[in-house]
C-alpha cells in the first residue's frame, strides 16, 4: 500500500519532469548509466564478472560440469540460466523459490545467450550422445536500482568471455577458453506516459508503463526481445526502441 | 529456434512457395473459438487453432487469496497458463514449470492491460489456461482464448486481446508458425495487440532477425491480430444470440 502511494507520488514527479525533457538523474532519455565491468571477480567460478550500470550491482557466475547432452542436441553443450533476486539486493525481494520476476529475468537473459549464439555450443561436446559440457550460468542480485534485465545481460556475456573450461580437473584433455563466438547485448527500455527512456532506474521502473528489452548482435541484427509490463506499446514505439536498441547496444558491447 | 538444422529430405518452404503444410506465407491455420463451454467458470472459452487445443476459464471477480496479495485500488488479474501431461508428444512433467511461469506473468500483464481492474478492489479475477493438445503457438492461443474467457464471464474490459505470431522460416516472414516451422525455424515473434486502440500489450522474440525483417513480421502478426479479433468478436456475438428454436447457442466461428 505505502509503495502504492509512493510510486503515485514518485510518478508525478518523474512525469513533470520528463515533460520538461529532463530524468530525475539528469540523462538523457537515451543515455545508458556509467557501466563498470569487473571480470574473473570470482576465483572459484571458472567465469565472472560483476556489473555495475548505475547503482544497480550484478554478479554473475558461470561454473562447467560434464554432464549428458539431451536427445535432441546429442553433439552440443547444454545451457542453463537461472537467476536469484535475494533480500540483500532489495526490500522488495523476498527469500524463497524464484518468482516470476526471477523465472523471467533468467529466461530473457537466457534468451540472449541462446539465440544470438553467443557461445559455439557444439565445441563443448566431449563425446556425442555422451558427455557434454553443461553451462551454468548464474545471476545474483546485489543491488537492485533498476534495469537487471541489461546489467545481468553484461555480467553473463563478460563472465562468459572470461570463462575457462576446466577440461584438466575433469579428466578430460586440456583447459580452453569457452568459444565465445557472438555478443548479444541487450538494451532496455521502459514507457512512461508518453516517453521512452533507455536503462530506466528503481524509481523509472515502478512508475513505467511498460518495457522493452530488445537484444541485438554485433551486425545490428536482432535475436531476442521481451516486453513486460502492464501498459501497451505502438508499433511506433517498439521501432524506435530497436532502433535505440541497435545503436546503444554497439555502444555497449565495446565496453564488455 | 536459431537455426536447428532441418533433419534431411524435408523443406519447410517448397519451390512453388507453399509451407509444409500447404500454406502461403501470410495465411494463418484454421481458428475456431467457442465462448462459454464450461458450467462452472464465471467466463469459458475453447479453441482450436490448427492442431492446438486450448480451453480457458475464468472465476471472479473474488477474493484475492493470499489476502497480503491483495489490492486496495484494484483487482489482480491472476493468470495461471499450464499444459496438460498429454499435450505433447514427450510426456510433460505436470505442474508449472519456468517456461509456464513467464508465459502465465506475460499473459497477466498483457490481460490487466484490457480490464477495468479499478472496479473490483481486494479482488483477484483468475485466469487459467489449460493446453490440451499442443501444437506450436500455444501462448497466443491462450491469451486469444482467455480474453474470451474474460468478457464472457462479463468482466468489463476495454477491448479483447486478439495474439499471434510472425516468424521466419528459410529466410522467408511467414505467420503462424506450426510445429515444424517452430523448431526449425529461426526466428519467432509472438504479438498480443488491441486493435482497436493499435496498442502492443504482448512482444517476445527470438532468433535472428534483420530490422527489416522484424518489421514485416510484426506488421504480418497485427494484420492477422485483425483477423483473430473478428473470430473472437463472432464468438461472443453466438454465445449470446438466442436462435429461434433453441435456448443456448454454442457456435463456432471459422477464419475466412
Amino acid at each position: 500500500m505505502s509503495k502504492d502511494v509512493m510510486a503515485d507520488l514518485k510518478r508525478d514527479h518523474i512525469v513533470k519532469l520528463l515533460s520538461k525533457g529532463v530524468r530525475v538523474d539528469g540523462r538523457k532519455f537515451d543515455e545508458i548509466r556509467p557501466i563498470t565491468i569487473e571480470k574473473n571477480y570470482i576465483m572459484s567460478a571458472e567465469g565472472s564478472a560483476r556489473v555495475h550500470l548505475g547503482n544497480t550491482d550484478v554478479i554473475v557466475g558461470v561454473k562447467l560440469i560434464v554432464g549428458q547432452p539431451f536427445s535432441d542436441t546429442p553433439n552440443k553443450g547444454v545451457l542453463t540460466t537461472n537467476a536469484e533476486l535475494i533480500p540483500l539486493a532489495s526490500e522488495t525481494f523476498e527469500s524463497g523459490p524464484p518468482g516470476r520476476p526471477a523465472i523471467e529475468l533468467a529466461r530473457v537473459v537466457d534468451r540472449g545467450i541462446r539465440e544470438g549464439q553467443a557461445v559455439d555450443m557444439e565445441k563443448l561436446c566431449i563425446e556425442p550422445e555422451k558427455e557434454v559440457w553443461i553451462m551454468f550460468v548464474d545471476i545474483h542480485a546485489l543491488d537492485y536500482d533498476g534495469n537487471l534485465f541489461d546489467a545481468a545481460n553484461m555480467a553473463a556475456m563478460a563472465a562468459l568471455k572470461s570463462a575457462i573450461v576446466p577440461a584438466k580437473r575433469a579428466d578430460k584433455g586440456e583447459d580452453f577458453p569457452l568459444p565465445v563466438t557472438h555478443e548479444p547485448i541487450s538494451v532496455t527500455a521502459v514507457k512512461i506516459g508518453e516517453h521512452i527512456l533507455v536503462d530506466p532506474t528503481y524509481d523509472e521502473e515502478i512508475v513505467a508503463d511498460a518495457r522493452l528489452t530488445v537484444a541485438t548482435n554485433e551486425k545490428g541484427d536482432l535475436c531476442a526481445m521481451q516486453k513486460g509490463g502492464e501498459g501497451s506499446l505502438t508499433v511506433d514505439e517498439v521501432h524506435k526502441v530497436v532502433e535505440l536498441s541497435k545503436r546503444l547496444g554497439a555502444e555497449v558491447r565495446s565496453k564488455t | 529456434m536459431g537455426g536447428t538444422p532441418l533433419p534431411e529430405g524435408i523443406k519447410l518452404i517448397d519451390e512453388n512457395g507453399k509451407r509444409i503444410d500447404g500454406r502461403r506465407p501470410d495465411e494463418l491455420r484454421p481458428l475456431s473459438i467457442e465462448a462459454g463451454v464450461l458450467k462452472r467458470a464465471t467466463g469459458s472459452a475453447y479453441l482450436e487453432w490448427g492442431n492446438n487445443k486450448v480451453m480457458a476459464a475464468v472465476y471472479g471477480p473474488r477474493e484475492c487469496h493470499p489476502r497480503h496479495m491483495q489490492d486496495p485500488t484494484r483487482a489482480l488479474v491472476q493468470c495461471h497458463y499450464n499444459m496438460v501431461s498429454f499435450s505433447v508428444d514427450d510426456r510433460k512433467r505436470p505442474g508449472p514449470d519456468r517456461r509456464s511461469q513467464e508465459i502465465s506473468k506475460i499473459t497477466s500483464e498483457a490481460l490487466t492491460h484490457v480490464v477495468f481492474t479499478e472496479y473490483f478492489p481486494r479482488t483477484s479475477i483468475d485466469v487459467y489456461i489449460e493446453v490440451l493438445q499442443a501444437n506450436a503457438g500455444t501462448r497466443c492461443a491462450g491469451l486469444t482464448a482467455a480474453s474470451v474467457a474474460l468478457a464472457d464471464a462479463g468482466i468489463p474490459m476495454r477491448d479483447l486481446v486478439a495474439s499471434c505470431a510472425a516468424g521466419k522460416v528459410e529466410d522467408t516472414m511467414v505467420l503462424d508458425l506450426g510445429k515444424e516451422e517452430d523448431n526449425f525455424g529461426q526466428a519467432d515473434i509472438p504479438v498480443g495487440y488491441i486493435p482497436r486502440t493499435n496498442e502492443i500489450v504482448l512482444l517476445q522474440m527470438d532468433g535472428d532477425l534483420t530490422i527489416d525483417q522484424f518489421k514485416t513480421g510484426l506488421g504480418m502478426a497485427v494484420d492477422a491480430c485483425k483477423k483473430i479479433y473478428d473470430v473472437q468478436r463472432d464468438a461472443l456475438r453466438r454465445r449470446y444470440t438466442v436462435p429461434a428454436e433453441a435456448d443456448e447457442d454454442t457456435g463456432s466461428a471459422e477464419v475466412k
